[in-house]
């Protein structure tokens, strides 16, 4: 038995029938999930949106070591560009597919605002400065009502169009081949596509020759400007696709949840953070391990926290939740579960 | 002319208030190089331990001052304990660690204590009682209340003890050495890892009493009060030079005079276009302005490998 499984594991098809099983498991998971209910199913989206995020960041704090705490105002940016162009609040209703791009475009201009001033800073003082530029993307988002109303002030965007294709609608359930589609499924499949186009850009670009000029950065920036590397040019890129990459989450939460807030990013930022950390920063793997078991960790500490403290703690509590995991898993294993050796500056 | 110097009195008086909070920023960052987010924490959980007391003795007809006397010295060792507390458990096991993990770990810290803050005292915002009698003076067309004098005058007297504690003791020689070499420093016989508690305990002091005063200057207190106004305090000790304490003082004062005057200028400056709610974008501006025009700060005599 055992030999003739590892004979299978030899064959030249091993790797095409694992991916295929792998395949089709993440094809048939929401429909086992929605079999337990359909609170797993958003679970599960929720931890795709965190994973996304985290490789994002991963990117930007991981490969290039740059310490960007407002990453996830490049998010807000996103969400508030489809929010503004597939909303009643303008009457403009333009397709998701147009504004994915202009979404990634205008934050990429955003990081290039944000990238060019800060190219001199690293570590401690770039993370506070881009928590700056966080807090004012934030401030301005939830002032811009007067004198003419752009972002609707602290009420937010509402009634955003949900992401169509064909004639399907994303929100609503429907019927095909005998199984229903219930609108979080649908969701999962788009997230999950986005994902995996997501988890390939990162994984390309860490054997790019970009990759091995952030890698260098992050090591020793003056030998990489030694080797013939343009720092600055590279750092500047760095923001360009990490910005683009948040405003893409940005986009596809603002349709999935169908709200654009202000406040919207700030909790979520740092647990995007906490994730990639928690999995071992600089780590694909490990941004991706990560953010599934913070969204896990949190849904299940928003699911039991009641039960396990005698109703004394509700489901509002569940941030304290992952953050204490977070915690002990840092003070137990700083480098994070998968980490590797992380450069000093990251 | 008498707004500027109404906006004058208000800048100065916050920004003593930032000052405050801003020491314990640089000197937590002069000793172990840390941001330690949680901070802003603690002086939110000042104010509300005083809030709890002052509503408990409120009835008792006790006199008003010194009710907020035992509130504030309440809420000091409240707040040292939890400087304590949190460098013990949360930041002394990362000593050592990659730099990333002690900034995360200090951003949960600061999530854990506003949500334990959110479950003790709810989530909505507590008026902040007003027990002592507010007397109001005028001078050259300005406005200037008591509470405004009281914060002027309490924050100057604490930093002239912090100053002495700093540059006229033996503490606050060990203090300095273990920042400038916390090797070197032990060998002399200095134990780091208590002086580094001791930085926290004192900085969560001076964030009790901050906390005590910006809740009793504005009249309200809230469990989220912390994030912000320790952000901006970060930002004041940038801009006076971090890990350098006069420059902290300095950082606090004028960003709260900055402050606002933007405030209250801003309006006139743009045709009414944006108005006094963008207050907040200042300090961040003046931050970055700083860090990119002169990254040590504006007394910064060290300027770190890195900026």
């Amino acid at each position: 038995m055992i030999e003739s499984l590892a004979r299978l594991k030899r064959h030249a098809a091993a790797p095409w029938a694992g991916a295929a099983i792998v395949a089709l498991a993440l094809l048939a998971l929401p429909f086992a999930l929605a079999a337990v209910g359909t609170t797993w199913v958003r679970i599960t989206n929720l931890a795709i949106l965190f994973v996304f995020l985290s490789l994002g960041l991963n990117i930007v704090v991981g490969f290039a070591g740059l310490l960007d705490l407002g990453y996830v105002a490049f998010y807000a940016v996103g969400a508030y560009v489809y929010a503004l162009l597939a909303s009643p609040h303008f009457g403009i209703h333009w397709p998701f597919w147009a504004i994915l791009p202009l979404g990634a475009a205008v934050a990429a201009l955003f990081g290039v605002l944000i990238g060019a001033p800060t190219l001199k800073l690293r570590g401690d003082y770039l993370a506070i400065v881009t928590l700056g530029f966080g807090e004012i993307v934030r401030i301005f988002l939830n002032n811009l009502s007067q004198p003419v109303n752009i972002t609707n002030g602290p009420q937010g965007i509402a009634r955003i169009d949900p992401f169509r294709l064909g004639g399907i609608d994303f929100s609503k359930s429907d019927s095909f081949l005998g199984l229903t589609f219930s609108g979080p499924i649908k969701y999962y499949y788009l997230l999950l596509a986005v994902l995996l186009a997501v988890i390939f850009i990162n994984v390309r670009l860490q054997n790019s020759r970009i990759g091995r000029a952030w890698e260098a950065i992050r090591e020793d920036e003056i030998a990489a400007r030694a080797m013939g590397i343009d720092t600055n040019r590279i750092i500047a890129l760095t923001f360009v696709i990490g910005a683009a990459l948040a405003a893409v989450a940005g986009v596809m939460v603002a349709s999935y949840y169908g709200i654009a807030h202000y406040a919207m990013g700030s909790q979520l930022g740092l647990k995007a953070f906490c994730a990639a950390v928690l999995g071992g920063i600089g780590n694909i793997p490990g941004a991706m391990l990560g953010g599934v078991l913070l969204g896990v960790v949190e849904a299940l500490g928003a699911g039991y926290i009641g039960d396990l403290t005698g109703n004394m703690f509700g489901s509002n509590y569940q941030d304290v939740f992952a953050f204490i995991v977070l915690i002990a898993v840092l003070v137990l294993r700083p480098s994070g579960l998968l980490g590797e050796r992380v450069g000093d500056r990251a | 002319m008498d707004v500027f110097i109404q906006q004058v009195i208000n800048g100065l008086t916050l920004g003593a208030v930032y000052a405050m909070v801003a020491l314990g920023y640089t000197m937590v960052y002069g000793i172990i190089q840390l941001i330690n987010f949680a901070h802003g924490e603690v002086v939110m959980v000042g104010a509300m331990v005083a809030f709890s007391v002052i509503g408990a003795l409120a009835p008792s007809g006790l006199p008003p001052l010194a009710i907020v006397l035992v509130a504030a010295g309440c809420a000091i060792p409240v707040c040292m304990l939890i400087g304590y507390a949190m460098e013990r458990a949360a930041y002394r096991p990362l000593r050592g660690a990659p730099r990333l993990a002690p900034l995360i770990t200090a951003i949960g810290v600061s999530i854990i204590l506003q949500h334990l803050a959110m479950l003790i005292w709810s989530r909505n915002p507590l008026a902040f009682p007003q027990i002592i009698k507010v007397e109001s003076y005028h001078f050259a067309g300005a406005t200037i209340t008591s509470v405004q004098i009281a914060i002027l005058s309490i924050s100057l007297a604490m930093m002239a003890g912090l100053a002495a504690l700093v540059y006229r003791t033996r503490l606050g020689t060990a203090m300095r050495a273990t920042a400038h070499n916390p090797q070197v420093a032990g060998l002399m016989g200095i134990d780091a890892n208590r002086i580094i508690a001791l930085t926290f305990v004192i900085g969560a002091a001076l964030a009790a009493v901050a906390g005590v005063m910006v809740a009793s200057y504005y009249g309200i207190a809230h469990y989220a009060m912390g994030s912000q106004l320790g952000l901006k305090a970060f930002c004041a000790a940038v801009l006076g030079g971090i890990g350098n304490i006069p420059g902290a003082m300095l950082g606090g004062v004028l960003l709260g005079v900055v402050e606002a005057l933007g405030a209250g200028y801003i309006g006139d400056l743009t045709g009414n276009m944006f108005g006094s709610n963008y207050q907040d974008v200042f300090a961040f501006i003046v931050l970055i302005a700083v860090l990119v025009l002169r990254p040590s700060g504006l007394l910064g005599e060290r300027v770190g490998d890195r900026a």
